[in-house]
């Protein structure tokens, strides 16, 4: 974990120096929705893949 | 697990539909200018309920003709689904009312008779709950899906385009196909509604699948 934080603020200068050539930072940062929105319907696609393993598992206890 | 691929297919086009449908460019109308975008996820809601009524439908006669209490179950959880795809739609299409036509509500009649058509299935599950004996429950549930769906199609399909409507497609109001549906819109619309019932699939699979487990 303190790796992990001391990593991060090593990264952290370059990213703010990668800004222009970014293509998160590019268009308005629309890319940063774009991809909240991608992890938010990922995530809700995971958690039926996982209810559908589970139900799997039951079906095939009974 | 089955039906990996339609899962998988489901996640991917819809996947596409919301990352494309707001990276690509859109023709550009007056009034309605960037929340055409809408198309592309509060339109593909109702194509998705539509979907899932149809099923909840064939399945009501697949019950009537052979008695199988499993197609009642299935015709249920189908409609369970297809309501959930309407009030995506119905607070979906409220926000961009408020936006486009200046209000939350209209007296569009598409709007009245999406109104009426969840108070038609709301009316089926009050109906379903009433009644005790499975056969009794299924036989009658499965004759007023009939009914349902025929108003639905009343309600949604044809009065709206028999008088004037705010909607695009009805009554004076040309649709969207014949001037602006154009190809790019297109590539990403139908693969958000394909996308969606196959979604819808996947959560009726589901409820269909607890039920019979919780039998």
């Amino acid at each position: 974990m303190r790796n992990f934080a001391y990593l991060l603020l090593t990264i952290m200068p370059f990213s703010a120096m990668a800004q222009s050539e970014n293509l998160m930072y590019s268009e308005g940062k629309i890319y940063v929705v774009v991809a909240v929105i991608a992890i938010i319907f990922l995530g809700l696609a995971g958690y039926l893949y996982r209810m559908d393993r589970k139900v799997t598992a039951l079906e095939n206890e009974k | 697990m089955t039906g990996r691929f339609y899962k998988a297919l489901g996640v991917v086009l819809v996947l596409y539909s919301l990352i494309y449908g707001l990276l690509t460019t859109v023709p550009d109308l007056p009034i309605i200018e960037q929340s055409i975008r809408n198309l592309f996820y509060h339109v593909s809601m109702w194509f998705s309920m539509v979907a899932m009524m149809a099923g909840s439908f064939g399945n009501a006669i697949g019950f009537l003709r052979g008695e199988n209490l499993l197609k009642d179950t299935r015709s249920v959880s189908l409609a369970e689904t297809g309501m959930l795809f309407a009030f995506l739609g119905l607070f979906t299409g409220m926000m961009w009312a408020k936006f486009t036509w200046g209000a939350w509500w209209t007296n569009d009649p598409k709007l009245n008779g999406s109104a009426i058509t969840i108070l038609i299935y709301l009316a089926y599950f009050v109906l379903r709950n009433g009644i005790e004996e499975p056969r009794k429950k299924a036989r009658i549930s499965a004759v007023y899906n009939i009914f349902a769906f025929v108003m639905m199609i009343v309600f949604i399909g044809i009065l709206p385009r028999m008088t004037d409507s705010l909607h695009p497609g009805n009554g004076g109001n040309p649709g969207f196909n014949s001037y602006d549906l154009d190809n790019r819109l297109r590539l990403v619309f139908y693969p958000a509604v394909i996308g969606w019932i196959l979604i819808g699939t996947w959560i009726a699979a589901l409820r269909y699948r607890i039920k019979n487990l919780s039998k």
